[in-house]
């Protein structure tokens, strides 16, 4: 059984997600923080955590599919 | 130019990358068994998964800093490497050249040169593809160190050792598959650490018209028309009218045909991605999947150049003593290739700006695994066991190609180095690699495509062919270029508007040479027997069966979407 990529893609970039969002969350409002007036961590961090997520549910999926091996 | 100063923040991102891609290698290391896992992934990828390494591999430090700087240098017109250079490519090797890849189960590019035609004419190519590999894995650690130390002050030495002996880690313990798995990865992150940039960039222009609105300005002042940054195709009727100095012919059979096909159709480092495929369906799709994203690629790439030369953020060139570099108009001199991470500086904040140079260190990781699992293959393949040492059994390969892995590194920290210190010669040693490169495709189309094309016919051609580059370029000279390096070497008969240009007509004058020299020779020179090319020219090998049981899986739909999408690009942005 070889490891499925969709799993550490997916480990990835859920805690990128997680910490960046977390990060942009708390230094809301600070000078430089949201360029273009987006607070581009949090909504970064929230679109790669639903990447991330999506990732994760297509190794699952593919696992069961295969009984646990696979891409 | 002040360094850049990182949050803690920006260092966890990163850490937290190079924790993973260090980990896919560890969790690799147990798949590994024999040499043909090793270098060939066990031939077990999925479609997508060497789709998305074929499109990675290529996707090094020259193509997310290079392409930036064209887009900050020639504007929207840098996409024709794409819609009209690689696209075209990808779907010509997918299915056309594939079926001979993979179909005659050669190991590497220049083993296949060996079954086609004979051994003089892979070990040609096999020891100029293995130097070029190591000296362009080289190029890229040297780029990384100096933006790095440029950026954010950090120090040249540690940097390189530390990106080389992550890679370095990876490969040795999970061979190409792990470098494969980790070029998906910095797939996403490239895509991921970019597209916020480019979002960013148009948002605070006004979009698309607010990005040609502010170009319109540069443009007249470099004595073309307004938009001649922002169309691809309606000032290409002369090479004066647009950036980049070429006009539509040189263009199309310059890059589109000859340095494209040479590059997409014969370079190991990209093939070897789609020859790793589970099935000879998945190893055709290969370039059809990696052509989507592809296609896309001059948003993410080419934009943030013209961008930061809209906002007008692009340093000056410095000289020697600090001081900033002027053309022969006296025109300020830009340093294009901090075109991109200026822009990244400009917009990100911290947090998304670890973000962002962590997708520009995945870039030039996954350009140097490229060449590393591309070296060690071809060294352990097609010279050790070659010449060195035939007929040792298969673990002996495996160490070797451990060891190959370990020896390629090292190398590529001394062609770091060497670029350092003496940057002519990295400029030498890249022409003349472009003049080896160029006649290649010719060499490949006759022998896949014309069964009377010989061993000796292609040798003597590919020699020519290079010997033909060498003098084109020798004897012109691009605009503004001091005689050297540059050309003219051998004394100016010709003068082109732009390098750029000069390349083009360098390709087509040695495909061109090649082409003819190769039929020649050929003609005069022996044939094999028809029997003995099976499985290795058109005409005498049985057309691949298609075991794809889903109507868009199919090799010939794809390709038809690929160029649909691809034309209207080029409608789009005429």
């Amino acid at each position: 059984m070889r490891l499925d990529v969709r799993l550490p893609i997916g480990a990835l970039f859920s805690v990128l997600g997680v910490l960046l969002a977390a990060y942009g969350a708390a230094t809301r409002g600070r000078p430089g923080t949201a360029p273009t007036g987006v607070p581009i961590d949090l909504v970064w961090g929230l679109v790669l955590l639903a990447f991330g997520a999506l990732m994760l549910a297509l190794a699952r999926r593919g696992m069961r599919g295969r009984e646990g091996g696979g891409y | 130019m002040p360094a850049t100063t990182l949050h803690w923040i920006d260092y966890v991102v990163m850490l937290l990358y190079f924790g993973f891609v260090l980990g896919i290698g560890v969790a690799l290391k147990r798949t590994v068994r024999t040499s043909t896992d090793f270098f060939l992934s066990g031939r077990a990828m999925p479609a997508w998964v060497s789709g998305l390494a074929f499109l990675s591999a290529n996707l090094g430090a020259q193509e997310v800093i290079g392409m930036g700087a064209s887009g900050a240098k020639y504007g929207i017109a840098t996409s024709h490497f794409y819609w009209v250079g690689a696209i075209p490519a990808m779907v010509f090797v997918a299915l056309f050249m594939m079926p001979f890849y993979y179909g005659s189960r050669a190991r590497s590019v220049p083993e296949y040169l060996k079954l086609r035609f004979d051994e003089k004419t892979r070990a040609v190519n096999a020891i100029s593809f293995a130097t070029m590999t190591i000296f362009s894995s080289g190029i890229s650690l040297y780029a990384m160190g100096k933006l790095l130390n440029l950026l954010l002050g950090w120090s040249f030495d540690a940097s390189i050792l530390v990106a080389a002996g992550i890679v370095l880690a990876y490969i040795f313990l999970g061979g190409l598959t792990s470098a494969i798995y980790n070029e998906v990865l910095q797939f996403f992150l490239i895509v991921l650490g970019f597209a916020p940039l480019v979002w960013l960039g148009l948002r605070d222009v006004g979009g698309w018209a607010g990005l040609v609105a502010r170009l319109a300005p540069v443009s007249t002042a470099n004595g073309f028309a307004p938009d001649a940054y922002t169309r691809s195709w309606a000032f290409m009727g002369a090479a004066s009218h647009n950036p980049v100095g070429v006009e539509w012919f040189g263009l199309v059979m310059g890059l589109g045909f000859v340095l494209s096909f040479g590059y997409w159709c014969t370079d190991f480092l990209v093939v070897q991605r789609a020859m790793a495929a589970n099935s000879m369906s998945a190893a055709r799709r290969t370039p059809l999947i990696a052509a989507i994203p592809k296609m896309l690629f001059p948003f993410l790439v080419i934009l943030p150049g013209m961008l930061a030369l809209g906002q007008g953020i692009v340093p000056p060139k410095l000289g020697l003593g600090g001081l900033p570099l002027h053309d022969l108009h006296g025109h300020l001199v830009l340093d294009y290739d901090l075109a991109t991470p200026m822009l990244l500086v400009h917009f990100f904040p911290a947090g998304l700006l670890g973000l962002g140079l962590t997708a520009l260190l995945a870039s030039f990781m996954s350009g140097m695994a490229g060449n590393v699992t591309a070296f060690n293959t071809v060294w352990t393949y097609d010279i050790y066991q070659s010449y060195v040492r035939p007929g040792a059994p298969d673990g002996h390969y495996l160490a070797m190609g451990r060891f190959a892995t370990v020896f390629g590194v090292a190398l590529s920290i001394l062609a770091a180095y060497v670029a350092a210190s003496f940057n002519n010669i990295m400029d030498f040693l890249q022409l003349v690699f472009a003049f080896v490169n160029a006649p290649l495709f010719a060499t490949f189309a006759l022998g896949m495509f014309w069964k009377r094309a010989t061993g000796h016919g292609a040798f003597v051609g590919l020699v020519a062919g290079t010997l033909a580059a060498a003098v084109h370029h020798g004897l012109t000279l691009p605009a503004g270029a001091v005689v050297g390096v540059k050309g003219g070497y051998l004394g100016v008969v010709a003068a082109f508007p732009s390098e750029l240009a000069q390349t083009f007509w360098t390709a087509i004058v040695a495909w061109t040479t090649c082409f003819v020299v190769t039929i020649v020779v050929s003609v005069v020179t022996a044939p094999r027997p028809t029997e003995e090319l099976r499985g290795l020219v058109y005409g005498i090998t049985e057309r691949p069966e298609d075991d794809s049981t889903r109507w868009y899986q199919r090799p010939a739909v794809l390709a038809v979407v690929v160029l649909a999408l691809t034309l209207t690009l080029n409608v789009i942005f005429f």
